[in-house]
């Protein structure tokens, strides 16, 4: 069914028809629509969760912790300053193997003070152990939130759907639903193994490890985010059989025969698209690689597709402040090196604090790249998009 | 009203082989609350000493489905694991009637977990918060609380050439949760089993949010021989420098009056931590403390009297 939605609509739409037990948050903006639109679900009847108003963002994470623990099929949404006050808490809820779910809407983290969209929130919750998917438009974000509870329940791990805030999380757009019996059939019951109200099997969860056990609880974790991408690839050909839509680890948009390409997350992705089909119009060879999965990081996949280009641009929308460069660019270069692929590759850092970034600074990313690859132009490898010096 | 020997008849839930110091409260306080449950009950344990001392993997000594996450969100946790409960009792997931408890050190109650009690009491869960107060960070090596009272010699707040330990009044946390209006705030002390006891029915008969501050003597930061614990658990009763109390929606009651109201030096006395206020030159932390302890009783007598 074709509806008009934001992207924290179609976010609460997907929670509307996940109906999950247990719904523990804490508002935030760009975030807070998402929690105030499944409050009212509440409050109409609509879904059987019960919703726990947190007094905030720890307390929401700790709450769906205990509540994931207990044997309830849990989710929550945050933004920003609210993710980074869970940071401690997404690796509990990590370690402990607890399939809970986040609608993140990507904003800026202070200092300085700002609501609007980019990456450093999520990036910040990179290494945590969860599962981070990003979204490129509200449909992305519905579908994948539907995705994730089926990714993090077969993975047994905690799974991050992000939009951008503002430039998706309030951007009205027609998304193609799924009917209310589809979803839930496709997202099925959540059956734990064991859990706390289980209590004629009584188990002690959370105990100290020390030297003797921590180390392999640790390798566990990492060999369960290895076997995700299996699980990950399984869910989306499941999802494309019973709704046609498409998803893999990323997105290759016109990069099978790209001389040069631009690697992005999330809503930047829409506008490269745009400025990808302008340039081949005038017969000029450019492609989109957008990563979906950030977490698991296809390393393999993603040297394999970026080998036959000339040249890259990585666009980062966050900075590491490592003097180097952003997250995404050390991931590809990383992945690039390891696989012997001598692609040369650039950095734009660019949209901090929402920014725009328009058409033509695309168009300048692209021109940039066409002069590297032809060997005329001795490029900065860290470039700063946008802003003014 | 429980006796021992029943008591001792009763399966134990929290069993022996923990790691806790020889004379520690808390392990005698985990033991009795579970001891008061006649349902089945689940626990979230905050970090700290209990937490570390009785489930060093793969050991534990709960029979009972027990939970720690973290340091300063227990009340969090167990409000998270009650509604988990509501929503599975409704889908008919569960049917057990089942108890919720969450226990706590005054570190992670007073301090880093405040805002995670309160939030839990006024949303008012079905839980019951116990706080065992050793009134100090004991599980980190005795650091200053909230909860360590004026005089106390703690490593965050020694005992010096200028400084005769801690220098603020411990906060009233006890009147702080019952200042939520949940239906059932308590304070004890170690060595009051009955009263422990019936305090835990108590709450978790009352229907909502509960919390029961006991007092917990800690061997190591008190610094006294392990088997003084009870002893000094029940002086700090009969000095009044612990009260032991219920608010029942919101009537104050006054659980035990001592015979004769000790002076307060007669429990100082026999703590390590208190040593240097029986040096000279301190005679007026003590007049202090004595003072503190007077004026904070005849508050007590007046709000139970009312």
């Amino acid at each position: 069914m074709k509806v008009a939605k934001t992207g924290n609509e179609a976010m609460a739409e997907a929670m509307r028809q996940i109906n999950p037990d247990v719904v523990a948050a804490y508002p935030i903006t760009p975030a807070t629509e998402i929690v105030m639109i499944f409050s009212q679900f509440v409050a109409d009847g609509l879904v059987d969760t019960e919703y726990l108003a947190a007094e905030s963002e720890h307390s929401a994470m700790s709450a769906c912790i205990g509540s994931s623990e207990a044997g309830a099929r849990v989710m929550t949404s945050t933004s920003s300053q609210g993710l980074a006050l869970m940071y401690e808490m997404l690796y509990v809820a990590s370690g402990l193997r607890l399939p809970i779910i986040v609608a993140e809407v990507n904003r800026a983290l202070s200092s300085p003070i700002n609501i609007h969209g980019d990456h450093s929130d999520t990036m910040g919750a990179r290494d945590s152990g969860w599962i981070q998917i990003f979204s490129e438009n509200s449909q992305e974000a519905y579908d994948n939130l539907i995705q994730a509870v089926c990714i993090a329940e077969k993975a047994r791990l905690p799974v991050m759907v992000s939009t951008d805030g503002f430039i998706i999380s309030h951007c009205m757009e027609v998304i193609d639903m799924i009917s209310d019996g589809e979803v839930k059939k496709f997202v099925g019951e959540y059956k734990p193994e064991r859990y706390l109200l289980d209590i004629k099997r009584p188990y002690s969860c959370g105990a100290l490890d020390l030297q003797d056990y921590y180390f392999e609880h640790k390798r566990q974790e990492a060999e369960a985010m290895i076997n995700s991408k299996n699980i990950i690839l399984g869910v989306a050909a499941e999802f494309e059989k019973s709704f046609g839509r498409k998803y893999g680890f990323f997105e290759e948009y016109r990069l099978s025969d790209a001389d040069v390409a631009i690697v992005c997350l999330g809503s930047t992705a829409g506008t490269t698209k745009f400025v990808v089909d302008k340039m081949r119009q005038h017969g000029i060879k450019v492609g989109l690689l957008k990563p979906r999965i950030y977490r698991p990081f296809p390393y393999a996949e993603i040297a394999k597709v970026l080998s036959k280009v000339k040249s890259i641009a990585v666009l980062d929308r966050s900075d590491t402040f490592s003097s180097y460069a952003g997250p995404l660019f050390t991931e590809i270069t990383s992945c690039l090196y390891t696989a012997g692929v001598n692609v040369k590759a650039v950095n734009y850092i660019y949209g901090l604090g929402g920014r725009d970034i328009g058409i033509e600074n695309i168009e300048y990313v692209f021109k940039e790249l066409l002069k590297i690859s032809e060997g005329k132009y001795a490029a900065n490898i860290v470039n700063y998009l946008g802003v003014r010096e | 009203m429980a006796n021992l020997k029943e008591l001792s008849k009763k399966e134990e839930k929290f069993t022996g082989g923990h790691r806790l110091c020889s004379g520690c409260g808390a392990g005698i306080i985990a033991r009795q609350v579970l001891l008061a449950c006649d349902k089945p009950v689940v626990i979230a344990n905050a970090t700290g000493c209990l937490e570390v001392a009785s489930t060093i993997f793969p050991y534990t000594s709960w029979n009972v489905p027990w939970f720690h996450s973290a340091f300063e969100n227990a009340a969090a946790t167990v409000s998270g694991i009650e509604t988990a409960y509501r929503a599975l009792k409704k889908k008919g997931r569960v049917t057990e009637d089942i108890n919720f408890i969450a226990f706590g050190g005054d570190g992670g109650t007073y301090d880093i977990g405040l805002q995670s009690l309160s939030g839990a009491m006024e949303r008012g869960h079905n839980i019951l918060y116990v706080c065992y107060n050793n009134e100090a960070y004991m599980n980190t090596g005795i650091q200053r609380s909230s909860a360590t009272p004026k005089g106390a010699s703690t490593t965050t707040a020694p005992y010096g050439k200028q400084s005769t330990g801690k220098v603020q009044s411990r906060k009233d946390l006890t009147a702080i949760i019952a200042a939520h209006n949940v239906p059932y705030v308590a304070q004890t002390a170690l060595g009051f089993h009955n009263d422990l006891i019936s305090k835990v029915q108590s709450a978790l008969a009352c229907g909502g949010a509960s919390f029961i501050n006991v007092l917990q003597p800690c061997r190591l930061g008190w610094a006294y021989p392990p088997e003084e614990t009870v002893r000094i658990g029940k002086l700090a009763v009969d000095t009044c420098v612990w009260p032991i109390y219920e608010v029942k929606n919101g009537e104050y009651k006054l659980n035990y009056k001592p015979k004769e109201k000790k002076p307060v030096t007669e429990w100082l006395k026999l703590q390590g931590r208190f040593k240097h206020l029986f040096r000279p030159g301190s005679e007026s932390v003590l007049q202090q403390i004595q003072e503190d302890v007077d004026k904070n009783w005849d508050k007590l007598l007046a709000m139970c009297k009312s």
